[in-house]
């Protein structure tokens, strides 16, 4: 750097106190929240145990025995009893969890990207354009999402793909209307307007403006989904158009122990338990992040 | 080159030509109701208004709520497009002669209510400095920029430029607004009820703060308010709105001491004045404004006017020039030839 370079940078600005953003208050108050937390220990054991499956878990999922057939929890090298194949119920359980958990969030996350798109679109740019869209999703949003899930998945055949294919569809219409449904009272504020009157682009204003103040509600909403979104997902096993077997997927556990429900009630029970402890997870994991994001910031 | 042309005069306009000529704007929204959204009537907010600003001035603008204050304002910056009508700037019009861009550049707004005005999620320094850089100013210029109009506007730019809107003050918000509709550098500022939602002390500040900035940054202002005494003491020139049409215009001095307009007479006779000897036992105004869905057929305060006759239910009385130059009413009152029985008296 010459002397000159010196001379003509340009002087650097002097540092200012800052006060910590939003969302360092909302991660602030939603770690001081001991349920929140709980549900998210128990999610984060759920994915490491699934990312780690074939480390931890004792056995082969795959492998059976005709003559160890649904074994009592507690026995012997069957901890947590074994299957109407034979199989070790904790290590399927435990590699069940890496399609369950698949199947719950994908389909959501997707969805959280695909409505929000539609939705805050629909609500920015207003007008006939929210009219034709919104209308299009109602329709959507008009049948019960069990029953949507289950058509679509029946017309597109049995597998994982088409099942996480089902459940995004069905997912897109609500998160779509709650976005559409924020997004219209954000442009509606003030500084949208004072965006406006600055001459901004509806694209920046939409980047600087709308999505910071939309996109968090609209998260905690599709978050609450996740729970719903297993418990279709293992709803569609269960009907057999979702993961078919020998995968270890809960919900396909659960429709393939029903028939020994009168023989070991327990081990029958495993699956569905498991569906149960992680929606709660999810969902009081949502609830947390909604009521810690309710600051007046 | 002679020495002569140097000392020779440079050509002078007679007239100067206004800053903002607004002609004849007209805005009326549709209501939507019933079952398919059909259009069930119309609300008349702004029914032809003309009016110019000239270049160093503050105009006021006063009238009951409703009256099209904020419709005038939002046509101004077009947040809202006329449906008819012209807005010129500078001699140039909207469309034809001047862009969108460029009027945006030029003209800015500072809105009511402080704490909606400013986004939650972003520091009062990104807030000043989101217009520069939607205008293509370098993010550490727009920064440095923004931290130069918190020191102008009285906050220290160290302790609030990383701030949040939340946790400052509604003064204070409001000056930050204020910064921010000046980072585009515009000629003239709509002040939108600016000051109206303050408390009157942190009110004089902001209001002399106003003042400075206008002095120093060669300013033009069109201040509303509902607040009558604020007007006087910030305005050269008012105008007096009701009903979406123009009543009375003129300079200020004219409009407080002589008012042309029934209505006018009947707003300042219902103003708290400082000084009890002047408390006139004056028309007071009663009642609400007529809806401006349906208004009243001639004059649209014939409904409420102490001094209406037939004449005013069915003619429409034009802005008429009044005693002091510039000083114009729409009333029959003083009109000659309107029909109206004081029409020939001087009003
Ligand atoms: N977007 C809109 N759609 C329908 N009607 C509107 C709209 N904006 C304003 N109006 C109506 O237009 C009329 C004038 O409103 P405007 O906000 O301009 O009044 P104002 O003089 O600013 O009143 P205030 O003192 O209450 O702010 C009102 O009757 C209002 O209800
Ligand atoms: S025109 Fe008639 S009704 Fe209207 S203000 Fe004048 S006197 Fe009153
Ligand atoms: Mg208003």
């Amino acid at each position: 750097m010459t002397a000159m370079d010196l001379i003509r940078a340009p002087a650097p600005l002097a540092p200012v106190e800052r006060s910590p953003g939003y969302w360092a208050l909302v991660l602030k108050r939603l770690s001081r929240d001991k349920v929140a937390m709980l549900a998210l220990l128990v999610i984060v054991l759920l994915v490491l145990a699934a990312i780690f499956a074939p480390y931890i878990a004792p056995a082969d999922p795959y492998k059976s025995s005709m003559l160890r057939r649904l074994r009592p929890i507690g026995t012997p090298g069957y901890p947590l009893g074994a299957d109407e194949l034979g199989r070790d119920m904790l290590t399927r359980l435990i590699y069940g969890a890496r399609l369950s958990l698949l199947m719950g969030i994908t389909p959501v996350f997707i969805a959280f990207a695909i409505g929000s798109t539609i939705g805050v679109a629909a609500g920015y740019i207003g007008g006939a354009f929210n009219t034709v869209v919104m209308r299009t999703i109602d329709v959507f949003y008009a049948f019960p999402s069990v029953l949507l899930a289950i058509a679509l998945s029946g017309a597109l055949g049995a597998g994982i793909f088409s099942g996480l294919l089902s459940l995004t569809i069905v997912f897109i219409p609500p998160i779509a209307r709650i976005a559409e449904s924020v997004t219209t009272q954000v442009r509606k504020i003030d500084y949208v307007e004072a965006a406006r009157a600055s001459g901004a682009p509806g694209f920046t204003i939409v980047r600087v403006h709308v999505l910071g103040n939309v996109l968090g509600p609209i998260f905690v909403y599709a978050t609450s989904l996740i729970s719903v979104s297993m418990i279709l997902a293992s709803g569609l096993s269960f009907l057999g158009l979702g993961v078919k077997p020998p995968e270890p997927e809960w919900g396909l556990m659960l429709n393939t122990l029903r028939n020994a429900i009168y023989v070991a009630p327990w081990v029958a029970a495993l699956p569905g338990a498991m569906i149960f402890m992680t929606s709660i997870a999810f969902n009081l994991l949502s609830d947390g992040l909604r009521s810690a994001m309710d600051i007046k910031a | 080159m002679s020495a002569l042309v140097d000392i020779a005069p440079a050509p002078r306009t007679a007239v100067e030509r206004p800053l903002l000529e607004v002609r004849q704007i007209v805005k009326h929204f549709p209501l939507k109701g019933g079952l398919f959204g059909r259009t069930t009537g119309t609300v008349r907010a702004v029914d032809g208004v003309d009016f110019d600003v000239m270049k160093g001035e503050t105009l006021g603008i006063v009238g009951e709520s409703g009256c099209g204050k904020s419709t005038t304002a939002r046509l101004l910056v077009d947040l809202i497009t006329p449906d008819a009508g012209e807005i010129a700037f500078d001699g140039r019009r909207l469309g034809p002669d001047l862009t969108l861009t460029e009027l945006r550049r030029n003209v800015q707004m500072v809105f009511q209510d402080s704490y909606a005005s400013l986004n939650p999620r972003l520091t009062l320094e990104d807030s000043i400095a989101f217009a520069p850089t939607v205008h293509g100013m370098k993010d550490l210029d727009a920064r440095r920029l923004a931290q130069e109009l918190l020191a102008k506007v009285g906050l220290e730019p160290k302790r609030f430029a990383g701030r949040y809107p939340h946790e400052i003050s509604g003064g204070q918000r409001q000056r930050v607004n204020i910064a921010r509709a000046l980072a585009l550098s515009p000629k003239l500022v709509i002040l939108d009820e600016a000051v109206s939602a303050l408390d009157k002390s942190v009110e004089a500040q902001v209001l002399n703060l106003l003042m400075d900035l206008k002095a120093e940054l060669d300013l033009t202002y069109v201040f509303i308010s509902h607040d009558l005494n604020v007007v006087r003491f910030m305005s050269d020139r008012v105008m007096v709105m009701y009903l979406g049409e123009v009543a009375e215009i003129g300079p200020v001095e004219a409009i407080y001491a002589q008012p042309a307009h029934p209505y006018t007479r009947a707003l300042l006779g219902s103003m708290p004045s400082m000084d009890p000897e002047k408390r006139t036992e004056e028309v007071v105004l009663t009642g609400d404004p007529p809806n401006p869905i349906n208004p009243p057929s001639g004059c649209r305060f014939h409904t409420r006017c102490a001094f209406a006759e037939e004449v005013c239910s069915v003619k429409k009385p034009s802005l008429h020039v009044r005693a002091t130059r510039g000083h114009l009413a729409s009333c029959h009152v003083g009109t000659p030839g309107s029909g109206h029985s004081l029409s020939e008296l001087p009003a």
